[in-house]
């Protein structure tokens, strides 16, 4: 199941997970990141949920956590571990490549 | 070995358009999507000028749409991005990672890419100041200062809609623009945009502190280097045909786009066709490749025909 984060949620849901979170920041104005919208969908189905949160967050409503971690191009897709931002990719990727990272994260 | 009829190369107009055509005429295509599923028009919002929408559409919804019906022909569709051919012998080879794939005709629609600054400190600052993408990230320079690099159309169009955001400065390499006119009065009368003539960027600063905090301008009459404090870089400096994979294989033409025989997708070897902005230095479309991928859709059908 695909998770939404906000500025309100970002702290209990994203930094005190127990488990690794991967979190897309994005626009519905960019086109980049419409093209990823389906593909986190899809893996937040297909990737078990129990080893990691897959979730996006609206930066247009959310502006105080894309400021938090220095967000000035989306998407920007971040998993954090422990609180700590683990991996960082900007712009949009394919779904096998994105998959592949995110497995090494379990 | 399994020999398709057609491999189609890229994502975009040309090569949906070629895929709804080949599709249709039952020669089951094959497309391979790449790393840019959808093309350039997936980084744009509003297509005005695309026949059919009396309102405009969206660049991503116009090239899911594309998709959708290219699908619906039952198109085979690998989102993979080809990393080698051979078109030395029939059948044609094309090659994604360890995999290979034979076909008797293939149809290029590679399309092109934003060119870069070429820079180190571009690509350690990317997302950090430097975006390839203005109307994604424009929000994120509000109350802020950005230069734009460049001094066609789109570097205008660019600069006026990030005057939306941020205090805007075009830096340009010469004295004047190559834009149409209308787009440079435009720029020209705007208040919020600066403009530095005869100027590159030398070197964009802030890799240290881990985002961009200012460029270093050569003057390209003297030579003069100065340091200008700036948040945000964008770069408008036109676009390079994706020809990597068939640089030794296909002919370039000057401009180094693939070379087709005019009037046709043609290119020098039997069954390869090529379609689109890889080999079309001139229109440069959405337009003119999706009628171009047709063209080419085809001049493949006829190949085959005659085999
Ligand atoms: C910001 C912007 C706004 C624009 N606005 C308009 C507009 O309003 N109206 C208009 O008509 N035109 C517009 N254009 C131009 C238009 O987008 C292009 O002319 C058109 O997209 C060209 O289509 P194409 O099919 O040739 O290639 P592209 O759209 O460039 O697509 C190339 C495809 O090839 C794929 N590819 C590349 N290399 C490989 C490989 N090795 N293996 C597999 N696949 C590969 C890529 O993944 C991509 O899918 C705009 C362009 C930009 C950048």
């Amino acid at each position: 199941m695909e998770h939404t984060f906000t500025d309100q949620n970002f702290q209990k849901e994203v930094l005190e997970s127990e488990i690794p979170v991967f979190v897309d920041f994005w626009a519905p104005w960019c086109g980049p990141c419409r093209l990823m919208g389906p593909v986190i969908e899809q893996l937040a189905d297909e990737l078990d949920g129990s080893k990691i949160k897959i979730g996006k967050c609206n930066v247009d409503d959310n502006a105080a956590m894309a400021m938090k971690f220095g967000i000035m191009s989306i998407p920007t897709m971040l998993v954090f571990k422990g609180g700590q931002v683990a991996e960082t990719m900007v712009g949009a990727v394919q779904k096998d490549a994105l998959k592949a990272k995110l497995e090494k994260h379990f | 070995m399994d020999i398709r009829n057609v491999i189609i190369i890229g994502s975009g107009p040309a090569g949906w358009t070629a895929a709804i055509y080949a599709a249709r005429a039952d020669l089951k295509p094959l497309i391979f999507e790449g790393n840019e599923p959808g093309g350039q028009l997936m980084t744009t919002t509003d297509v005005e000028n695309f026949p059919g929408f009396v309102n405009g559409v969206m660049g991503p919804e116009l090239m899911g749409v594309m998709r959708d019906q290219a699908k619906r022909f039952q198109t085979e569709i690998i989102s993979a991005h080809v990393t080698s051919v051979d078109f030395s012998q029939q059948p044609l080879k094309v090659t994604v990672g360890e995999k290979d794939y034979f076909a008797k005709s293939v149809i290029i629609s590679t399309g092109a890419t934003a060119r870069r600054l070429g820079l180190e400190s571009e690509k350690q600052l990317y997302g950090k100041g430097v975006s390839a993408c203005a109307t994604c990230d424009g929000f994120f320079f509000k109350g802020k200062k950005v230069i734009i690099v460049g001094g066609g159309d789109s570097a205008m169009e660019e600069a006026m809609f990030l005057t939306r955001f941020a205090e805007v400065t075009i830096v340009h390499r010469r004295d004047a623009f190559r834009a149409s006119k209308i787009m440079q009065e435009r720029v020209m009368a705007n208040p919020k945009i600066t403009i530095i003539w005869n100027s590159a960027v030398d070197e964009i600063l802030g890799v240290d502190v881990g985002h961009v905090t200012g460029v270093r301008l050569k003057d390209t009459v003297t030579g003069e280097t100065r340091e200008m404090a700036i948040d945000g870089v964008f770069a408008s400096i036109g676009h390079e045909p994706n020809v990597s994979l068939f640089k030794d294989v296909l002919d370039l033409d000057e401009k180094g786009y693939l070379k087709t025989v005019p009037g046709t997708s043609k290119t020098n070897i039997p069954g390869v066709f090529a379609a689109g902005d890889v080999q079309d230095s001139h229109y440069r479309q959405a337009i003119t490749a999706a009628g171009s991928g047709c063209m080419a859709a085809l001049d493949a059908e006829k190949y085959l025909a005659g085999l």
